[in-house]
């Protein structure tokens, strides 16, 4: 058992992690950020499926009841394995109710007062949009079947570096040719030069309080190649806690300290969102394709491109339409998802039970190259709720790396199933139009509904009854505790949330500075973007000031 | 031949010789078992490897009871789940796999590591599985990647703008 000491102590080094380590180091704070997962460098990620490639270090896939969940699980966190789909939320997500019936986000949150973070974060990242030079075979054929059908379609903002992609869409497992713009690439180096301290395959336990009024964070030191097995166990102490594990982790670590911290805010481990997922795979008529799309490559083919390409680089926002009742507005992304545990969720569309696995499934498999998936965000019910937690980390792990069995409970309510019924009628309309495909969605009824976008699991929010954090992120009832990822994004937001999370997290940061003066750390808010640009510095500075409560 | 009978079901093959008990031949072309889901189960990084003495007997116990049920006379020869008929294994790996059914877990598993066997042959370095001619990832159309190992695609567009804009798109290129 080894102990120490730091500052400011963060838990995980995804978007919320990063972030805040960045910004409280440039200020001068000790920073020391653990991290439950390896630290892996351009050369480690893979082109391989192979069990112990970046594929199965880098992430984790926790099978829960009625929902899965699909997250980072290394330095960088969520950044590392996520497709670099930046866009903003629409206006509407910050008005929505959701399951409490009345405003859920906190009052002073509304699009016009994050667009300045967004800001910051595109600067910092940076997001660029995308033009129809960058944008796939298969976002050009989804844009090409949304317009056939009389809809609109636009390449998204993506943090990619378009000069360097070489469309292998191996980046799930990592990018080795550094085109995506991870935490690697930006906050987490910019944090290391001013000193923050990031150590890997620490799984954190538990936090108690100490005599002092700060906090120990008690962790066990996890094996690089089984992460089944703890080799050490220890402890540091910090006046600052900053949980930022992701929304499947951090409200686990919070119902494991409740003895020690005492009890609770109400909305820790509940209100979980699955950002209203839901995929589908069409299968598609390549002679419809060339006749109806008039679409055709360089090499003749019309279109068999669905292992070429860089994740989803084309949505359908034409149903994120205010006007429109909540739980029936979504957005439609068109997606690609590698072979493994996404393949045999695939059903075969219009087949006979079982769909999901058998002959008939073989031979959709055998068309594998014409399959276009087609990702729906709609907006969910926040109806997920955590059990209790596991003896370690989020999950009961069962393979060496990846797969883990965790406490999550989904049950989706009508408003949800209603949401997820016309996204995947919308999307089938359309990708049936003239023959084009035949589609079908995702079954859930092998591992549940499944997310690769957590959210909502200790949400900020003005009530304490429903909500986790203040609106400034602090832990209801526990000063000097801090949580900055996708656990306190209070809903789903019908697109993809890593821009919101990011966004959220550099809002935070400014209270975060001032409660650590507070508490007698020697630190200041100021930084400007990683690589020294300070437009996006300029834009915030009234607002920061009025955050850290000056 | 019990796990392989299971493998074959999720995605069934071709009879290896004409007495292939554990194939149930109902498709042309290799399937799971071809494409080594059994080497693929007994790779400890997988986690399931020492639950496999277990689920095997607890296979043959439940096509015990399902032929009981259904009165289906059973080759005694073999084990009770290969003595099954395809689609007989098809019906009760839809039972055992069914939502509330308490061993969900275990067959769902092993459902997914049969599954990928077959479609990225974890048990393998996916470039030399694809030199070597792995039935699955060959099947699936997955393309060969360059000398050193990793792919790219210098062509990957139709380079050309395929629908408008949403009309109230941001000068971020995000929805407003």
């Amino acid at each position: 058992m080894t102990s120490d000491k730091t500052e400011v102590l963060i838990v995980g080094s995804g978007f919320g992690g990063a972030i805040a380590a960045y910004h409280l180091a440039a200020g001068g704070a000790k920073v020391t950020v653990l991290e439950r997962g390896p630290w892996l460098e351009s050369k480690d990620f893979d082109h391989d499926f192979l069990l112990g490639s970046s594929y199965t270090r880098a992430f984790d896939f926790v099978v829960g009841d009625g929902m899965s969940v699909l997250g980072g699980n290394c330095v960088g966190g969520g950044s590392v394995v996520y497709f670099a789909a930046m866009p903003r939320a629409p206006r509407f997500v910050f008005e929505r109710h959701g399951s409490i019936g009345r405003r859920m986000w906190p009052a002073e949150i509304t699009r016009d007062t994050l667009d300045p973070w967004y800001d910051r974060v595109s600067e910092s990242i940076p997001v660029s949009q995308q033009d129809w030079n960058d944008v796939t075979y298969s976002g050009g054929l989804w844009a090409a079947a949304c317009h056939h059908s009389g809809r609109t379609a636009n390449p998204t903002p993506v943090a990619i570096d378009n000069a360097k992609c070489t469309n292998c869409n191996w980046m799930m497992g990592g990018c080795q040719f550094d085109a995506k713009r991870s935490l690697l690439t930006n906050y987490l180096p910019a944090a290391l030069a001013h000193g923050a301290t990031i150590r890997p395959l620490h799984e954190v336990q538990k936090i108690e309080r100490t005599d002092d009024g700060g906090y120990r964070v008690h962790y066990n030191v996890i094996d690089d190649v089984d992460y089944r097995v703890h080799t050490e166990s220890g402890s540091i102490e910090a006046k600052i806690v900053i949980l930022a594990a992701g929304a499947g982790a951090t409200p686990v670590i919070l119902q494991r300290s409740e003895e020690s911290l005492g009890k609770m805010p109400h909305g820790v481990g509940r209100y979980f969102s699955g950002n209203g997922e839901r995929l589908n795979t069409a299968i598609l008529n390549e002679d419809k394709v060339r006749e109806v799309l008039g679409l055709s490559r360089e090499d003749g083919l019309a279109y068999e491109a669905n292992q070429i390409g860089k994740g989803p680089t084309v949505a359908c926002w034409d149903r994120l339409d205010e006007n429109l009742p909540e739980y029936s507005r979504y957005s439609m992304e068109q997606l690609y998802f590698p072979p493994g545990l996404g393949t045999i969720l695939a059903q075969v569309p219009g087949g006979d039970a079982p769909t999901w696995f058998g002959k008939e499934k073989k031979e959709i498999l055998k068309r594998w190259r014409s399959w276009l998936t087609i990702f729906l965000m709609t907006e969910d019910d926040n109806e997920g709720v955590f059990g209790s937690p596991p003896p370690t980390g989020n999950a009961f792990r069962v393979s060496q790396q990846m797969l883990g069995r965790g406490a999550l409970k989904y049950d989706p309510t009508p408003n949800t199933l209603s949401g997820w019924a016309k996204a995947d009628a919308e999307v089938k309309e359309i990708m049936e139009k003239d023959g084009l495909a035949k589609i079908a969605p995702w079954t859930n009824d092998v591992v549940g509904a499944y997310t690769v976008h957590p959210l909502a699991s200790c949400r900020i929010g003005d009530d304490a009854g429903t909500s986790a954090l203040h609106p400034n992120h602090e832990l209801r009832d526990h000063p000097g505790i801090f949580v900055t990822d996708g656990s306190a994004v209070p809903g789903a937001l019908t697109v993809n949330p890593a821009m919101t999370i990011a966004a959220l997290a550099e809002r935070a940061v400014p209270g975060i500075v001032k409660a650590a003066q507070n508490r007698g750390i020697d630190v200041k808010y100021g930084a400007p973007s990683p690589d020294g640009a300070t437009s996006g510095r300029r834009g915030v500075t009234k607002l920061a000031l009025s955050l850290a409560g000056d | 031949m019990t796990l392989e009978a299971y493998a074959d079901t999720i995605v069934p093959g071709e009879k290896r010789h004409p007495d292939d008990h554990a194939i149930a031949g109902v498709s042309e072309g290799p399937g799971s078992v071809e494409a080594g889901a059994i080497e693929l189960l007994e790779t400890e990084a997988t986690g399931v490897t020492a639950g496999l003495d277990f689920l095997v007997p607890m296979l043959n116990a439940h096509a015990k009871a399902y032929a009981e049920e259904h009165e289906l006379a059973l080759d005694p020869s073999l084990p009770e789940f290969v003595a099954l008929s395809y689609e007989d294994r098809v019906q009760l790996i839809v039972k055992l796999t069914k939502n509330g059914h308490p061993e969900k877990d275990g067959w769902v598993s092993l459902a997914l590591f049969c599954n990928m066997a077959f479609d990225s042959a974890p048990h393998l370095s996916t470039a030399q599985a694809i030199a070597d001619g792995h039935p699955g990832l060959l099947a699936m159309g997955i393309t060969k990647p360059d000398a050193d190992g990793l792919w790219r695609f210098p062509n990957y567009s139709y380079g050309r703008q395929l629908a408008e804009l949403h009309p109230d798109t941001t000068p971020s290129g995000s929805p407003a």
